[in-house]
């Protein structure tokens, strides 16, 4: 057959809604399509008018499954516009909730959302009917991402504790010390989360991407640091717009982002593992080895156990910043409002998540501008397609299709993120 | 108890930020028990396999922004028995309703830089504008709690308990001081729906509203003890034009103060 279009309207078990379309002429894919459709929101068109103070509540709800990561971006920006240093225990509660979100969204990911696809199973309801004791597994270790969510946040989703200039109120050392046993549980789950991925049986893969993160001296990224890849590029936060461009496309609601004059690049899981393995915890980064993925990964469909060891390691982060934790004097820094432009960054489970905000004296925002991973990710999805689909032509659509929405689901996607993005749909003609 | 017997549960999204539907996810001791007493028969945030309508209960995430959308929930409607909307988004029209209160066509440039590429409202609104709704599900987001307790109801063939007073009640119940009276923190607590288990004033924080308005709120008394802590109107405006800026009472006092 000369010309095939292969279709999947609504992708499923990602977050948000979108389509693909592979277009495959004379035996050849010519033209992937990742479609985002989820409808506009416009947050950076409201955010125009509104206070300083209102940019993590507002900007949390861009996407109930990493409003924490919109919320740190949000507050790193305001700070850097205002000059506003927050460190020691502030600095460390930072840390802590965001690992309670890698926990719960990439346990999320990994059990619910794309363990399924390797183990031949619609779903982790199906998955839970022939491995309850997994399912279970993952359920308990998302709990207490979750319950870290809430100690530090007040809920899981779109928490209520965090403000520019640290905290409304910082939790108890003794109710953090409470938790402790259950991130030690934790902890075990997760090295078994990376041993059960490990032995998984993954397509082959290996891409030659240019891996983008925030990478800092002495720790793996949360909140601070330089914007590195593995191909030179090296940059402070706020010379993000020097050299990434952000395109709108007729097929997407979501814009694409590339690097100038280079094109598509990885923010993620991947991307912060081939930066940052170093940085990882001694048993990260042993059991990283021991599953075969150290020091860098490059095959997308081990993202998966990329993301366990991640889990893995914001267990032992969790661990030390309670074993450590002392209650600061207050919960926040005093923020006093300039006229300025303020950037920030942080890492999303996703990937790297940039906000820039233009401030009147009084902290009003003039301009907002949100770049989420999901839409830097998405040329590299498309070329992912376009390369590793050739291999499989000759599968039948079913498997043809289950195969292209793993691919796409390698990203763990975020599609309510990816504010201004899938169905899989493949033309053969 | 064969599947097909069981009653089949439907979970759809409309413009969302997919974090009430996590909730459901997040019912991780729940889950599992949910998953054997009913047919999950369509949720695709959670699995690919579908079941075909009509459906005993729908879950209804997200507003209506586009016109794609206001046909797709009349469908909805059609193939459901039960109606529930989960969230300020399907039951208010959510934060995107700032729009409502804006020209769209603006809106659309400021962010995409090829307008005509953007098919939209220039409106989002509640489900309950376009179909009939059986259960309304406050909160931006929803308390998983309260999502379990409507669906263990519907499935006893009983009304949910879900209280509609205000969120006094439940620091009240609680035993939090009120960080209105006591640390002069303004605080939406009094006119806001109770649910979420107050919360913010548990942090230290003044409650922001994101269940939206109890029954009969009396908005016009709390913003005159708001403007005795000192906020000006473009505050009082803001505090009401959130996340359920399209919910009347709020919507009503946003506008007497300039909205």
């Amino acid at each position: 057959m000369a010309r095939k279009t292969i279709k999947v309207d609504y992708l499923a078990r990602v977050e948000g809604e979108g389509a693909l379309t592979v277009v495959v002429r004379d035996g050849k894919v010519r033209e992937t399509q990742l479609r985002i459709f989820e409808p506009p929101r416009f947050f950076e068109a409201f955010l125009r008018g509104r206070a300083y103070t209102e940019a993590p509540d507002i900007t949390a709800r861009i996407c109930g499954i990493c409003p924490v990561a919109y919320q740190m971006s949000s507050v790193n920006a305001m700070e850097d516009a205002f000059g506003v240093t927050v460190d020691g225990p502030l600095r460390e509660l930072r840390r802590l909730i965001y690992c309670g979100e890698w926990i719960e969204s990439h346990t999320l990911h990994i059990y619910m959302l794309h363990a399924p696809d390797f183990l031949g199973y619609e779903g982790a309801i199906d998955l839970a009917r022939d491995h309850p004791d997994i399912v279970k597994r993952g359920l308990a270790l998302k709990k207490t991402g979750n319950a870290l969510m809430t100690l530090t946040g007040g809920r899981e989703v779109h928490p209520i504790n965090v403000r520019v200039g640290g905290f409304y109120k910082a939790p108890r050392k003794r109710d953090l010390v409470a938790m402790a046993d259950e991130v030690k549980r934790a902890r075990d789950m997760a090295l078994e989360t990376v041993r059960w991925t490990a032995g998984f049986d993954f397509p082959d893969g290996e891409r030659d991407y240019e891996f983008v993160a925030l990478t800092h001296p002495h720790e793996y990224p949360f909140n601070e640091g330089r914007i590195v890849s593995n191909k030179g590029l090296d940059i402070s936060v706020r010379d993000y717009n020097d050299h990434f461009v952000e395109s709108h496309v007729a097929h997407s609601h979501a814009l694409h982002a590339h690097i100038r004059q280079r094109g598509a690049y990885l923010v993620g899981p991947l991307a912060r593992f081939a930066l940052s393995f170093e940085k990882l915890s001694p048993l990260a980064r042993e059991v990283a080895t021991e599953a075969g993925i150290a020091p860098v990964c490059r095959n997308p469909y081990q993202s998966i156990v990329v993301r366990a060891v991640e889990v893995l390691y914001s267990c032992d982060e969790a661990l030390r910043i309670i074993e450590n934790y002392e209650e600061p004097d207050r919960p926040f820094v005093p923020v006093e409002p300039r006229a300025a432009i303020g950037h920030g960054a942080s890492e999303a489970p996703r990937g790297m998540l940039y906000h820039r905000y233009r401030l009147d004296d009084d902290g009003t925002i003039l301009e907002a501008q949100i770049v989420p991973p999901t839409s830097q990710n998405q040329p590299s999805v498309e070329e992912d397609l376009k390369v590793l689909i050739d291999g499989w032509l000759d599968l039948p659509d079913d498997e043809l299709r289950h195969r292209c929405e793993q691919t796409v689901r390698n990203y763990d996607p975020c599609i309510s993120c990816a504010t201004h993005f899938l169905d899989l749909r493949i033309d053969r003609g | 108890m064969a599947a097909a017997s069981k009653p089949k549960l439907a979970v759809w999204k409309f413009a969302s930020c997919d974090g009430c539907q996590l909730s459901l996810l997040d019912c991780e001791d729940e889950l599992l028990d949910i998953a054997g007493a009913v047919d999950i028969a369509y949720f695709l945030e959670a699995t690919r396999a579908t079941v075909k309508g009509p459906y005993d209960v729908s879950l209804v995430e997200g507003s209506i922004t586009t016109a794609h959308d206001a046909e797709r929930i009349m469908e909805v409607r059609r193939q459901s028995k039960i109606l529930v909307t989960i969230g300020a988004c399907a039951t208010a029209g959510g934060i995107q309703a700032l729009r409502n209160f804006a020209d769209v066509k603006a809106f659309t440039a400021i962010v995409y830089a090829r307008p005509d590429y953007i098919s939209t409202l220039a409106t989002s609104t509640p489900i309950a504008d376009h179909v009939r709704v059986d259960f309304e599900l406050r909160g931006c987001p929803i308390n998983k709690r309260q999502l379990v307790e409507v669906l263990s109801a519907l499935l006893a063939g009983r009304k949910p308990i879900t209280p509609t007073h205000s969120v006094c009640i439940e620091c009240k119940l609680k035993g939090n001081v009120c960080v209105m009276v006591a640390h002069g923190t303004p605080c939406l607590g009094p006119v806001t729906h109770a649910g979420c288990g107050a919360i913010c004033p548990s942090f230290d924080r003044g409650c922001y509203g994101c269940f939206g308005p109890m029954e009969t709120p009396n908005t016009p008394s709390l913003s005159r003890g708001l403007e005795g802590l000192g906020m000006n109107e473009r505050d009082l405006q803001r505090v009401y034009a959130t996340f359920n800026t399209n919910a009347e009472p709020f919507r009503r006092e946003a506008k007497r103060h300039g909205a």
